[in-house]
This record gives structure tokens, sequence and C-alpha cells, in this order.
């Protein structure tokens, strides 16, 4: 084993045994999740429609206590009229503390266990992915591969029920859809033939993964291009480049609404029109960038390079963000060293108090 | 001590980095803001709103910025509420329904349970389709929105009642993180309806550079990155945060304690390495 080798084998078991011993051996512990019991309690009825447009047949669900109000005997209606479940909501460790100092018995507040895990699995995918600053290394790529797989499963199944379903199945067959997946679809959604076309599309598109033809794919993916350059050609030409020369037009000599002379809006035009002109004339090739050219081609270098200097200033400021919060949740979430939003009042958080 | 610098292992930079973003964070430093003229400009525009005007919010981000942009969204829905203005919530961004879902619960149930969904907010969720969506939603918001994000019909929604376009929104809000973002709504909705459709943007750091030359003929006001959040934050809890505001509603400003520092390392690094090029130049010059 190398030097290298064995100082991150000594700084792992360091960091490790830290862990254990801060989640295993001090009293408040870390990286727990805690959530709250909500029960739903819902009663199948004709009316009173739950909003003013609907169907006054239509079937809506209201609550266990409205039902009672409205004088239904909620408990003698059967399975299909009546529902009953429990959602877990987000819940802080200083509620939970405070609802077992009352009644220890008590349910509605709960350590959640798959909630816990999900936090120490999203911290170690954290520092697998901060690993990359060392080298390139197998943590690094267990992170990104699960990272991309979820992505694309993730964008398909909510593509599939934001869109596809309403969207698409939802027009051909709103019934079917009704039926199936979206009870509360409208009863007066019609049947509409004219999306038999994007369905024969969508499947054309797919037809790429077919070891033969192909070449189907080519049509619907050359409309697809034909739509998309149309409609950002006008877009640009419009958004960018017409209405950009129009708000260059500005007038050099400003006065307020009193009638007297601006001098900073003044001073911020004349910036603006040197600034435009100096940046075209750049990138103006059809002269050698030599005399007033070649100054006023300098000029426009200075206002890029400004330009550059203030985007890449941004750039910095973005990822020191991502970096922060990344290492907020590090500290907050999972070890419980700082409580920015105090969630665990009643924890001992110290920084120093490692165990 | 110059050839120390010169062959300084890069990861040694990355630590510096690292400490220089955990020790304020640790620490809890936090500094004051001053409000800019765009982020001034935002918080005119939703003030400017009566009570029961429409505002159409587009969460275009996803967890990837939720460091950059949430702090922001947040303020943005806490204004909104305390305005007494309508909220309807859509995102371009398959995740971005998730961030609604999250601003909803933070801020809406948590601070306003008084507000009913459906009569004061409505969730229309994701819709894919990138720019096509606005283009779509600017003559025929229904055709693409049948139900919102839980499935119920937009017929049945009372606050969608007379809402066949965005339109009949009195103010956009997007919160962008990339694209389709800020830009695809300028382009495809702003610029194209200026008479009808008024925006404000929050954006990340990379694309505001991209953004400024929309301000302020079609962009009115733009909060850039964790500053702008922090600045908007400012403004408004200084108006509505009350006497023991959430801690919640200060993540910008919680934020920009490790924005200074590390910046501040930036700028020494960025002196050290021109010191160290201009020394060999004058050595080189010399030989």
């Amino acid at each position: 084993m190398n030097r290298e080798n064995l100082i991150w084998v000594v700084l792992f078991v360091i960091g490790g045994a830290i862990l254990l011993g801060r989640a295993m051996l001090s009293e408040h512990g870390m990286g727990k999740a805690y959530v709250k019991a909500v029960e739903k309690d819902r009663v199948r009825t004709s009316e009173p429609a739950v909003y003013p447009n609907e169907d006054e047949q239509d079937i809506t669900w209201i609550s266990a206590d409205e039902a009672r109000e409205q004088g239904i005997d909620v408990e003698a209606l059967g399975d299909d009229d009546h529902k009953q479940w429990t959602i877990y909501d987000p819940a802080t460790l200083t509620a939970y503390q405070a609802e077992m100092a009352v009644d220890p018995n008590q349910t509605t507040y709960q350590f959640s266990l798959s909630r816990s895990v999900g936090i120490w699995f999203a911290a170690f995918m954290t520092l697998f992915v901060l690993t990359f600053l060392i080298k390139d290394n197998p943590f690094y790529k267990v992170a990104e591969s699960i990272f991309i797989g979820i992505s694309a499963a993730y964008w398909m199944v909510v593509g599939f029920w934001s869109t596809v379903t309403p969207n698409l199945i939802g027009k051909l067959s709103p019934d079917l859809v009704r039926g199936w997946a979206m009870p509360g679809l409208s009863r007066d959604e019609p049947v509409e033939l004219m999306y038999l076309i994007p369905l024969g599309l969508g499947a054309m598109l797919l037809w790429r993964l077919s070891p033969k033809g192909g070449w189907i794919a080519r049509w619907p993916m050359a409309f697809i291009i034909g739509v998309f350059c149309g409609l950002r050609l006008i877009t640009f030409l419009h958004a960018d480049f017409l209405t950009q020369i129009r708000n260059g037009i500005v007038p050099l000599w400003v006065t307020d609404t009193a009638g007297a002379f601006d001098f900073w809006e003044s001073l911020r035009n004349v910036f603006l029109i040197v600034g435009v002109l100096s940046c075209l004339v750049y990138f103006f090739f059809s002269f050698e960038h030599k005399g007033i050219v070649g100054k006023t081609a300098k000029l426009g270098i200075w206002f890029m390079m400004i330009t550059f200097g203030a985007a890449f200033g941004y750039t910095v400021m973005g990822r020191i963000a991502l970096l922060a919060i990344r290492l907020e949740f590090l500290f907050d979430d999972w070890l419980w060293l700082i409580d920015p939003t105090n969630k665990r009042v009643e924890a001992v958080v110290s920084m120093l108090g490692l165990f | 001590m110059l050839d120390f610098f010169r062959n300084l292992d890069r990861r040694w930079i990355f630590l510096l980095m690292g400490l220089s973003v955990a020790v304020p964070i640790l620490l809890q430093w936090q500094f004051p803001e001053t409000p800019s003229a765009l982020s001034q400009a935002v918080f005119d525009e939703v003030e400017a709103l009566n009570e029961g005007d429409r505002v159409l919010f587009a969460f275009d981000f996803d967890p990837g910025s939720e460091g950059e942009l949430g702090p922001m969204a947040t303020s943005w829905v806490r204004h909104c509420c305390e305005k007494k203005l309508k909220m309807y919530f859509m995102s371009l961004w398959p995740v971005g329904q998730q961030m609604i879902t999250d601003n909803i619960k933070r801020v809406i149930e948590a601070d306003f349970p008084h507000l009913v969904y459906g009569e004061d907010y409505v969730n229309l969720g994701y819709k894919a389709g990138n720019e096509g969506v606005i283009k779509v939603i600017i003559s025929d918001l229904r055709q693409l929105y049948t139900t919102d994000a839980e499935g119920t019909a937009t017929d049945n929604i009372p606050m969608m009642e007379g809402i066949d376009s965005i339109k009949k929104m009195d103010l956009l809000v997007n919160i962008s993180a990339g694209y389709p973002g800020t830009k695809e709504w300028v382009q495809f909705a702003v610029t194209r309806y200026p008479d009808d459709i008024r925006m404000v943007a929050g954006c990340t750091g990379v694309q505001a550079p991209l953004l400024y030359p929309y301000i302020p003929e079609q962009l009115p006001g733009l909060l850039a990155a964790i500053k702008g959040a922090a600045e908007y934050e400012k403004l408004v809890m200084d108006k509505y945060g009350g006497e023991n505001p959430d801690a919640k509603y200060f993540e910008g400003k919680r934020r920009m304690g490790p924005q200074l520092v590390a910046h501040m390392l930036m700028i020494l690094l960025i002196i050290v390495g021109n010191i160290i090029f201009f020394v060999d130049r004058k050595r080189g010059k010399r030989s």
C-alpha cells in the first residue's frame, strides 16, 4: 500500500469511527427523520358537489366529519363508500420530543426509519460525488450511475402520467382514463380524434428502437425539427434581434420629468451605445483592425472582457451556493452540527460536541 | 515561496474552498443585505398588484439548483400570500412539480392554512414540451391543462373559471434554472404580447448575464442568483416579517455568509496567480 492510499484509509477509518460514535453513542444521535401521522377519513357522496360547476350527480368524496354534520351514518357505510388511510408529513425532533413529554405512548409523531435511511443515503451520495475532486474513483461512478438511472426513469414516469395520460389517451378515450387513472377528469371531455396524428407520430418515433425500419422514425423527427426551427427562428428574430435593436436606441442626453439633465442616466446610455458599437466593430472583419478601427475593436475587447468577468463571477456565486446547500444538508440534516431553522431545539447541537 | 504556489496541488485549493464555505456555515455567519434596484423592481411589481389579482408561478427548476432558487421561491410565495393574490403554479421541468409541492407545504399550508386549494391557489403541475407548452397556453390553456396536478378537472376548480389563456394573468413569475426557462418565457410570451403579459423572474447565476439585455423593456425585474434572493427576502420580511419571523424565510441571507468568504478566497487566489504570472514574465524578459 503506497503512502497516499494509506492516508486515505486512515482518514476513512477515523471519519467512520466519528460517525458511528456520534450516531450510536451520543444521547441525541444524528441523521434521524421524524414524521407526523395524519389520518384521512373520506366518505363517498353524490351531494353537495364540491365545486360549483360539477354535475350534481357526480360522485364526490368529502371528509367524514363533514358527512356526519350532514347526518350521514358514516359507521354504517361499506368499504366502497368509506375510505380511511394515513399519510406521513415531515416533522421536527422538537415536535416529536414535545409530544413524547406529554404522552410517551403517543403514535402521532414517530421516528421514520425509511426517511432516516434516505438522509444517510443522500449524505453518502453527496460525499461520493465530492470524492471526484480528489480523483476519479468507483464511489463517484456508483453515485453517477445511480443518478442517471433514477433521472431517466423519473422523467419517463412523470412524462407518462402528466402528459401522455391526460393529454393523449385522455383526449382519445376520456372515459377510459377517467375509469382507470384520473377519476377527476371532466365528464364533458369530448373525444378528439385529431390526437390520432400525434399518437401515430409517437409510434413512428419509437420505431427507432426496432432492428428494422429505423428510417420510419425520421419522419416524426423531421416534423419536430421543422416545427421547432420555425418557432425558434421567428421568436429569436423578434425577441433577441429586433427588440434588442429597438432597446439600443436610447437618448444620450436624458432629462428627468422636471426637464433637468440626468447625468447618471445619460452616462449609462452613453456606455450602452459605446459598448454595443465597439463590440460590433470587433466582429467586423472586412477591414484590418488598424488605426481608428483597431482602437475601437480593442475597446470592444475590453467591454467583452468585463462581460465575461461578470459572467464568471455569477457562475462562481452559483456554484458556491450549490456547495453551500450540500454542506448545509450534511451539517444540519445528517450530522446535526447546526440547526439554523430550529428543528431540534431540545437536542444537544454543538459543533464541538461530537460525542 | 513562488515555486510553492506555482506547483501547488489543485486539491489544496479545493480544500481551501471547501473550508471557506464550511466554516461560515458552521459558525452561522450572516451579513447585512442592501436591496439593489432590480430586486426592488421585482418587489414593486408584486406590491403593485391588488387583492385577488392572478399570479402565474412557473417553477422551472429542480433540486440541483434548489440551493440558489429555493429561497427566492419561498419569499415570492410568502409575498403573494401576504398580498392575498390568486396563485397558479406550473412547471416546464419534471421535478419542478416537487418544488411546487414543497413550497405549498412550507409556506401556504404551514403559515397560511386559511387559504383554500382551488380557490386561492392551484397546482397545475408539469407538462412536457418545453417552449411548445408556452406557445399553447398563450392561446388555449385548457387544451393542455385538462386537469391539475392531482387529476381534478380544471373545469371543476373555481379559480380556473374564465382562465383560458395565461394572458389572463396579472403577473407572471418565472424561477428558472436553465432551458426551458426565463429566456423562453421572454421569447414566446412577453415579447409577443407585451401589453398582455408582464413578467418578473429569478434565475441562477450562470443565466443572469444572458438575461440582462432583456431589462427593463422585456423583463422589468430580475432576482439574480442567491444574492438577488437575499435582497428580495430582506424587502419582503422587512415589510411582512412581523416580530418573530421564521428562519426559513432567511435562507438566502444565511447562504450569503459562505459567499463572502469564498469570494474573498477567490479574489486572493486570482491576485496570487497574477503576481506569479507577472513575476515569471519579468524574469523571462530578463533572461
